[in-house]
């Protein structure tokens, strides 16, 4: 991509874990700084990446707020903390004496792209649950409802709105994909969704190559942490409603949720902080689970969950609540093959 | 005198400003501040407790294993309920892999490229280490980042993702490990120990950890060529910048004790002062004078304290608080950890020069060769087949501490529960003990102490000194918070 022209991009952080630029330096094929630089993206400051400190990032934010370096990317990791009492005094930017919040607002308005790195940024995440004692919500969104800090209305140059690469954290690829797009000049808006998530991976579901399919199939279901079978029923999964590509796509090279042996949260959608309900318990109604797949009407699902637990194999109903395969498949002796 | 703030200070993880008072070209003085509060200890209050397992890791993306380990542990003693010994070994594993990996992040990302500034740029080693350790284009980095990936498939075969895993349970782990995924974690170490002893010490893992005195260490070194390794060259630098002289607290290590294996740490619990002493975690207190905190008078031991921001205290200067030990200041992380545990090379090491930036830098790459090793020994004793994970209702009404040495030191949650649901929760990370503001009686915090002495070169707006001894405790802004 040698011909393209470079994109100055900018990182921040504010109300989060850092654990999306974590997750990021896990990339692979090829690693985080080979990336960027390939696709002629120039990080122009990063908190955990740069030598630039004090004094030399305050003078580098100002001469991109007055126009004497282009900002191509806006990257926001982490939610805009607005608290106490909309001050904004929670995240003072260190060395500045001023929220957090108002380079966010001022650095955005001049960039290129914005992109929300991480459900916090995205929609408030993690630092919005509970009471939300530190005022935080999302760039353009204050979890399911459209404004944020910067308006329902706000959109870039090219008629973007925020870029949301929600996720807790996200997954290296959903952001180095995005990047890469973005720089080559690809990414527009029927290519997000309608919470503003690159629909490459958002219009997929976790339960999509979920190993527990087969358990699933016939409501074999996983009664305990440990457990192999399907954690819908019992253990919160919600894998069928979750939009992402985890269970197709992989974490760390060989993981995800649902193959560490626990359940999806579905932590790329917003609001996911508060579920009303204990994370790893599935809320039911007359021992029936509230939450039903997306777009599976609820008579079908209760008629065919019938079915399937009358018609499942020994093999499953065994296995789904061990933590190791008990019975492996098998044939009767002297069954042809 | 002069007074100089510096921030925002990057390569640490999160948000930091130091206020230094500076006299005839030395610090006299520092206030060290953290400016984010978050409010995880709010947002616990009123929750079933299990889902700490949720929340708590997302209070840092650098130690969320460390933070799960923790709340998994103040549920276990909740619950009452044990552990299989393969749930250790899996713990013992997962949590390796993300200290491991964060003591690789923390020397080749955030301490190193200091050295590749301009200001040594006249310096005989320069080239050589800016070259290998210069932000983003050092050559060191990307071939770290690889392996440090390619060593994280650990994580991904036995918690799922990483961060923020949900894998470690107050029992044991939700994921089994079969016979031929114990050959996989034996390939992924492999590989891992290839990297280490050609890149990062240019000598096997059990030459760097027999290393039993500074005359065994300095012996090593000159045996060396200066580009053999990234220890070597660190080494070097650190010699000729005199770094052993600098960055001293006040030499009173703690350690929580690393790494459970049937009730016994493979790394030891205690607190050195002049010699090894028992730990009472009862002493524990957290004072908030300075802190940016209100609705408790006293320092309160976790469990009975209280966490409600106040922006408005006027000698307040940190979000962080300050925690004491029977009163008074320790200092957390590796080199605690190794000191507690008496190991000879940072025991000697020690005893010459204390604690400071070089030692502190020795004692998280001698701990990677360490915790390496163990590694595979864990790896070998995991019995595919047997459970990894037991069982016990949650009662309640209960109390639980869980204690973990993160990366950067220790690492404690408090929980209290009332009808079922988290009453108090109370977190004192390992960057609060070592970046605290002063207490009621004035005591600096170790950090404030360390960087008193520092000195300046010539025409220095930002003193590399302080960066390096800031640098050298690897802290972490959004633990120390939370
Ligand atoms: S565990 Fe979740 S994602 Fe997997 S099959 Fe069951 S419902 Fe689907
Ligand atoms: S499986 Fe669900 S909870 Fe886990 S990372 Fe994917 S979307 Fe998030």
């Amino acid at each position: 991509m040698s011909d393209q022209p470079t994109l100055n991009l900018l990182w921040l952080q504010s109300g989060g874990c850092g654990g999306c630029s974590l997750s990021l330096l896990c990339a692979e094929g090829p690693d985080l700084f080979t990336l960027l630089e390939s696709a002629g993206i120039n990080l122009l400051w990063h908190p955990s990446l740069s030598e630039a400190s004090g004094s030399e990032l305050i003078e580098l934010l100002k001469s991109i707020l007055d126009g004497e370096v282009r900002l191509d990317l806006l990257c926001l990791e982490g939610s805009v903390v607005c608290g106490p009492n909309g001050s904004g005094k929670f995240h003072r930017f260190a060395g500045t004496d001023q929220p957090m919040m108002q380079w966010i607002e001022r650095l955005a308005k001049v960039a290129g792209h914005v992109i929300a790195v991480g459900s916090c940024a995205a929609y408030g995440g993690i630092t919005a649950a509970g009471n939300n004692p530190s005022e935080s919500c999302g760039l353009q969104y204050d979890e399911h409802e459209k404004g944020g800090l910067l308006g329902q209305s706000f959109s870039d140059e090219s008629g973007l709105p925020v870029i949301n690469i929600a996720g807790c954290p996200v997954h290296p690829n959903w952001v180095s994909e995005t990047l890469v797009q973005l720089a080559c000049g690809e990414l527009q808006r029927q290519h997000l969704d309608h919470v503003g998530r690159p629909r490459s991976y958002a219009d997929h579901l976790v339960h999509h190559g979920c190993p527990r399919n087969e358990f699933y199939e016939y409501k074999a279901s996983a009664e305990k942490s440990s457990d192999l079978g399907c954690m819908m029923e019992h253990m919160g999964c919600l894998g069928t409603q979750a939009h992402a590509d985890c269970n197709t796509r992989l974490w760390n090279g060989e993981g995800s949720c649902l193959r560490g042996g626990y359940a999806c949260i579905n932590c790329t959608a917003p609001g996911f902080e508060e579920p009303g309900h204990p994370f790893t318990e599935t809320p039911k109604i007359a021992g029936i689970p509230v939450g039903l797949p997306t777009d599976m009407p609820k008579a079908w699902f209760v008629a065919l969950a019938s079915l399937a637990k009358a018609a499942t194999p020994k093999r499953l109903k065994e296995n789904a609540v061990a933590d190791h395969i008990r019975v492996p498949p098998s044939r009767k002796p002297g069954e042809k093959t | 005198m002069t007074r100089r703030i510096m921030g925002p200070f990057n390569r640490v993880e999160g948000d930091l400003e130091v206020e230094l008072e500076i006299e005839s070209g030395q610090v006299v003085s520092a206030q060290v501040s953290s400016s984010l509060y978050r409010g995880f200890e709010q947002i616990l209050q009123g929750k079933e407790p299990a889902d700490a397992l949720v929340y708590t890791p997302r209070i840092c993306g650098i130690c969320s294993v460390s933070q799960s380990v923790a709340a998994a542990r103040a549920l276990a003693q909740l619950s009452g309920v044990t552990m299989p010994t393969n749930g250790d070994l899996a713990i013992n594993l997962i949590l390796a892999n993300e200290n491991v990996a964060d003591h690789l992040t923390h020397f080749y990302l955030f301490f190193m490229p200091d050295f590749a500034r301009e200001t040594y740029r006249n310096e005989p080693w320069y080239e050589l280490i800016a070259n290998r350790f210069r932000a983003q284009t050092g050559s060191a980095a990307r071939e770290m980042l690889a392996a440090r990936a390619q060593f994280m498939h650990l994580m991904g075969l036995m918690a799922g993702k990483w961060p923020h895993s949900l894998a470690i349970q107050p029992g044991g782990v939700s994921r089994s490990i079969e016979m031929q995924e114990k050959a996989r974690l034996q390939a992924i170490l492999f590989g891992f120990r290839r990297y280490l002893e050609s890149q990062l010490f240019g000598d096997s893992l059990e030459n760097i950890v027999s290393l039993d005195s500074a005359d065994a260490l300095q012996a090593w070194s000159v045996e060396q060529p200066l580009d053999r390794s990234d220890f070597r060259a660190f080494l070097e630098v650190a010699g000729e910048l005199e770094l052993d002289q600098l960055g001293q607290a006040e030499d009173r290590f703690m350690s929580y004790g690393a790494y459970q294996l049937s009730g016994r740490n493979s790394f030891a619990q205690g607190l050195w002062e002049t010699e090894l002493e028992p730990l009472d975690s009862k002493l524990i207190t957290e004072d908030i004078s300075h802190s940016w905190m209100g609705y408790q008078t006293a320092p309160k031991h976790p469990f009975e304290g209280v966490t409600l921001p106040d922006a408005e205290i006027e000698q307040a200067y940190s979000w962080c608080k300050a925690p004491r030990l029977d009163g008074k200041v320790v200092e957390v992380g590796a080199l605690a950890r190794q000191q507690v545990d008496g190991h000879p090379l940072i025991r000697d090491l020690v005893s010459q020069s204390g604690g400071n930036v070089r030692n502190r830098v020795i004692a998280r790459l001698l701990e990677i060769a360490r915790v390496t090793l163990l590694m595979e020994s864990w790896v070998r004793e995991i019995q595919p087949k047997q459970p990894f994970c037991d069982h016990a209702a949650m009662p309640q009404e209960a109390q639980g501490a869980g204690l973990v040495e993160a990366a950067r030191g220790s690492l404690g949650h408090w929980i209290k529960i009332r009808n079922g649901r988290i009453l108090n929760y109370q977190i004192v990370a390992p960057t609060t003990w070592n970046f605290s503001p002063r207490d009621a009686k004035g005591q600096p915090g170790a950090l404030e102490v360390a960087l008193q002495g520092a000195k300046l070169r010539a025409g220095e707006q930002e003193p590399v000194s302080v960066q390096h001894i800031v640098r050298s405790f690897d802290p972490c802004m959004v633990c120390t918070v939370h």
